[in-house]
């Protein structure tokens, strides 16, 4: 099979993954009667970002220089393992769903490092909530996964997401697939730092979790972090949009197309939910996350049973 | 003069000095304690140089059930047996005297200055406080006022302690005085176990500009403009405790259509703080439409402050005499045609937060104040009033247009975020209601009377209900008519301690919410 079109949505990710939050704040601007930034300050703030010089506290050391390249690393590499609905992964074999969930975690660990790095009180307390808070995402993701798994028959991502089409939608895997949906949904908004469990757009210290990790980083470092937020929303949308948009045309321009339609669709729908509800408090996000697992098991029980 | 019991005065009635009466130290703090403990509030206490070398204590304590106030003094030397044991409100008052004349209240539990002092005196014979009045210290003293404070931390020379929890897991939070905001600076220590903060301190003194110390030998030309500086985002309301102090001085009558016109801009600037605050809120739960709107609304009501005196923040309108500004039947026009919009577009907007159950739910049972607390820190204001406390300067002790047009009190009875959420719509609402029958009734007639020359010797204490709370000054002048000392009690004054007691066992992550609930001046409380 050829790699073409895997390798047109790996460039396709690279270059389209700053438009997200751009969608994400014109949705938000319109709820609140605002016109916003332009759709490609993403690209703009990169930019600026890469001219700039950076600061480094006395108190770093390596850590602190490595927690970007190796973040935005990860995020790259599991860009090559995740396909976009049938658009295939450019590297895929038996057990690579694992893979992925992991090298999120390992992009998560080397910025919290970087966070404790700096000393910071307010950075120790954001990377404390950020491992708390993942360790609960991380069941629900790797238990939807499991159930997708189970539903395909597959251990490898890009056959699992051929699997899903209109005809299982429609067959007795649908409820499954669909609660596996909102498991991903849940985990998508708290790996991504949104509405209702972190606020991307606060400056209080005190309430941040993701941002807070970062408040030290500067310059084309804060540009790499960034652009790995921009392509982890792109990572972790692929998941949720290759369910619930299960359009398999078996022509890959059009499904490409579909897929990063679904993309920015999903990035509209965040803004949506961000407009119109309000932050959990800090104490319910467990709640919130332990709902995602349940959500995942449910679906685990029903592809089984 | 001496008599045995308080001088009963009313809120903006000038009375001549000599009718205060002095206690003996002993009296004077069972007059403190016992009148608190009857239900009165400490509205202020300080010293004043009643003659060269000579410090002079007064109180001023606010009988919410008789309408008035007692008014007493005390002579006092270095020292005097604190009152803070026995009566919590007199807490920051007494470390004020402390740090600005050095009069050492004795087995005061938490003695340290209250505003962060830049410059403190090095010579060891004298130093001068910061009316620059030379002090002499007391013997044991050696460096200055820096030996009598508690240790300092070393390397962080301005820094004085702070209460320090210890434990194996206990950690320290510090924020600010540089913030990520743009607020004004402060500096907040949490004492943390986790999550939960056990004990929050507030110090602050960033803002301190020495405002009472320029108020003397006033008033002149430019004593108005301290004033309505003394908060920013309370110019009319200071504005107006001055103007009303210096017209019971100089008994200048202020004509109706005045004490209307200042209502108006008084419950304007009301409206705006308290919807500029339900946005801020809301912004920060990250509810963004209200937060949006909001913002917005509080934009439009600042704008029709400007159709009255041309300033958004009411600078220019109160003057002693009345208003500067007279308003014509356009402007009138103009400001209902606004009234009507803001009425609606806040309507909307504030219905919008109180409908969406996950901002409710940050809202409910976050930063409560028991009414206990409340009651012994003598909070002020909407932190009072959200507390269940029915108190309110505008009808405790009437003044101005509201001795003729009475606002109802707006209460709620659970202290949390949402209490003080929720008291500042039900304000909002009467403040509207309030400035468009004020409108209606807009008598005619002249708005600005001349103030002649201040009566010597004489003092008066003025109350205002700003749109944080009670505001207090204490004008007093001396053998020419001058002010010898000028005392201002910003609300926040007050207050500051209740956001440190809301935040017991609470998450530190709801500290930001909490304190946008309270929303406290920081330089209204530096001066």
């Amino acid at each position: 099979m050829s790699t073409l079109p895997s390798i047109a949505h790996v460039l396709l990710a690279l270059l389209l993954a700053p438009l997200m939050p751009g969608v994400i704040n014109r949705v938000k601007a319109w709820f609140a009667g605002r016109r916003g930034p332009p759709l490609v300050q993403g690209y703009r703030d990169l930019s600026k970002l890469l001219h700039k010089g950076a600061v480094y506290s006395k108190t770093t050391t390596w850590l602190f220089v490595a927690g970007p390249i190796i973040g935005l690393a990860c995020i790259l590499t599991a860009l090559l393992i995740v396909p976009l609905g049938s658009v295939p992964s450019l590297i895929s074999f038996q057990g690579d769903f694992l893979l992925a969930a992991y090298l999120l975690a390992l992009m998560r660990f080397f910025t919290i490092l970087a966070a404790l790095d700096t000393g910071s009180s307010f950075e120790g307390m954001g990377a404390s909530r950020e491992a708390f808070y993942s360790a609960l995402a991380e069941p629900a993701l790797l238990l939807a996964l499991a159930a997708m798994a189970t539903q395909s028959g597959s251990l490898s991502l890009s056959p699992i997401y051929a699997a899903v089409n209109w005809h299982a939608m429609t067959s007795l895997a649908g409820p499954a697939l669909l609660l596996v949906a909102a498991a991903l949904l849940i985990v998508f908004l708290t790996e991504n730092a949104r509405i209702p469990v972190d606020d991307p757009n606060t400056h209080l210290e005190l309430t941040m979790i993701h941002e807070v990790m970062v408040l030290d980083h500067s310059g084309p470092d804060f540009a790499m972090i960034q652009y790995a937020a921009m392509l982890k929303l792109w990572v972790l949308g692929t998941l949720l949009v290759g369910i619930v948009i299960p359009v398999r045309s078996g022509w890959w321009p059009v499904d490409l197309a579909v897929g990063i339609a679904g993309l920015m669709a999903l990035a509209a729908l965040v803004g949506v939910i961000e407009s119109v509800i309000a932050r959990l408090r800090l104490i319910r996000v467990p709640q919130f996350l332990v709902a995602a697992s349940v959500l995942s098991i449910l679906a685990l029980v029903l592809v089984m049973r | 003069m001496s008599t045995s019991r308080p001088l009963i005065v009313h809120n903006g009635h000038a009375f001549p000095l000599t009718d205060c009466p002095v206690f003996p130290i002993e009296q004077f703090r069972r007059e403190v304690i016992g009148g608190v403990t009857a239900g009165a509030r400490l509205s202020a206490m300080f010293a004043y140089p009643h003659q060269p070398g000579a410090k002079r204590l007064l109180a001023i304590l606010a009988r919410a059930d008789e309408g008035n106030m007692a008014v007493f003094s005390t002579d006092v030397d270095s020292d005097y047996p604190a009152i803070t044991p026995d009566c919590p409100q007199t807490h920051l008052f007494e470390r004020e005297l402390f740090e600005q004349w050095q009069i050492r209240p004795v087995d005061h539990p938490w003695l340290k200055p209250v505003r962060v002092v830049a410059h403190e005196p090095t010579t060891t014979e004298h130093a001068a406080n910061e009316f620059g009045v030379p002090v002499a210290l007391p013997p044991q003293t050696e460096v200055g006022v820096a030996v009598a404070l508690p240790p300092r931390t070393s390397g962080c020379s301005s820094a004085p302690d702070l209460f320090r929890m210890s434990g194996e897991e206990i950690h320290e939070v510090a924020v600010g005085p540089v913030h990520a905001g743009i607020i004004e600076p402060g500096h907040f220590r949490f004492q943390c176990h986790g999550e939960t903060v056990y004990h929050l301190e507030i110090s602050l003194g960033y803002q301190h500009r020495g405002v009472e110390r320029a108020m003397l030998g006033g008033p002149t030309p430019r004593t108005i403009h301290y004033a309505e500086t003394l908060a920013g985002d309370t110019t009319t309301g200071h504005a107006a405790a001055y103007c009303r102090a210096v017209e019971a001085l100089s008994a200048t009558r202020v004509p109706a259509r005045a004490q209307f016109a200042r209502g108006i801009a008084l419950e304007l600037e009301r409206v705006a703080n308290h919807i500029g605050d339900l946005g801020a809120l809301a912004g920060d739960v990250g509810f963004l439409p209200t937060a949006s709107y909001c913002g917005r609304i509080r934009g439009d009501v600042l704008n029709m402050t400007a159709l009255l005196c041309g300033n958004r923040f009411g600078r220019g309108i109160i003057r002693p005499g009345g208003v500067a500004f007279d308003l014509d039947a356009g402007i009138i026009e103009q400001l209902r045609r606004q009234l009507d919009a803001v009425e609606r577009d806040a309507h909307n907007a504030v219905e919008l937060l109180w409908n969406t159950p996950s901002a409710m739910a940050r809202f409910d049972g976050v930063g409560t104040v028991p009414l206990r607390i409340c009651e012994q820190l003598g909070l002020v204001g909407v932190a009072a009033r959200a507390c269940g406390v029915d108190r309110d300067v505008r009808r405790d002790f009437p003044y101005g247009i509201y001795r003729f047009t009475h606002i109802p009190v707006s209460t709620w009875h659970t202290g949390d975020v949402f209490a003080r959420a929720h008291v500042r719509w039900l304000e909002v609402q009467r403040s509207l209601a309030f400035i468009r029958e004020q409108l209606d009734a807009l008598p005619t007639g002249p708005v600005l009377e001349t103030a002649g020359p201040l009566k010597p010797e004489h003092a008066a204490v003025t109350l205002i209900e700003g749109w944080r709370g009670e505001i207090c000054h204490v004008a007093i002048t001396g053998g020419d008519g001058r002010f010898v000392a000028y005392k201002v009690v910003d609300p926040s004054f007050h207050n500051w301690f209740g956001l440190a007691m809301a935040l017991r066992n609470q998450e530190i992550s709801d500290f930001p919410l909490c304190n946008k609930s309270f929303n406290l001046s920081y330089c209204g409380h530096d001066l």
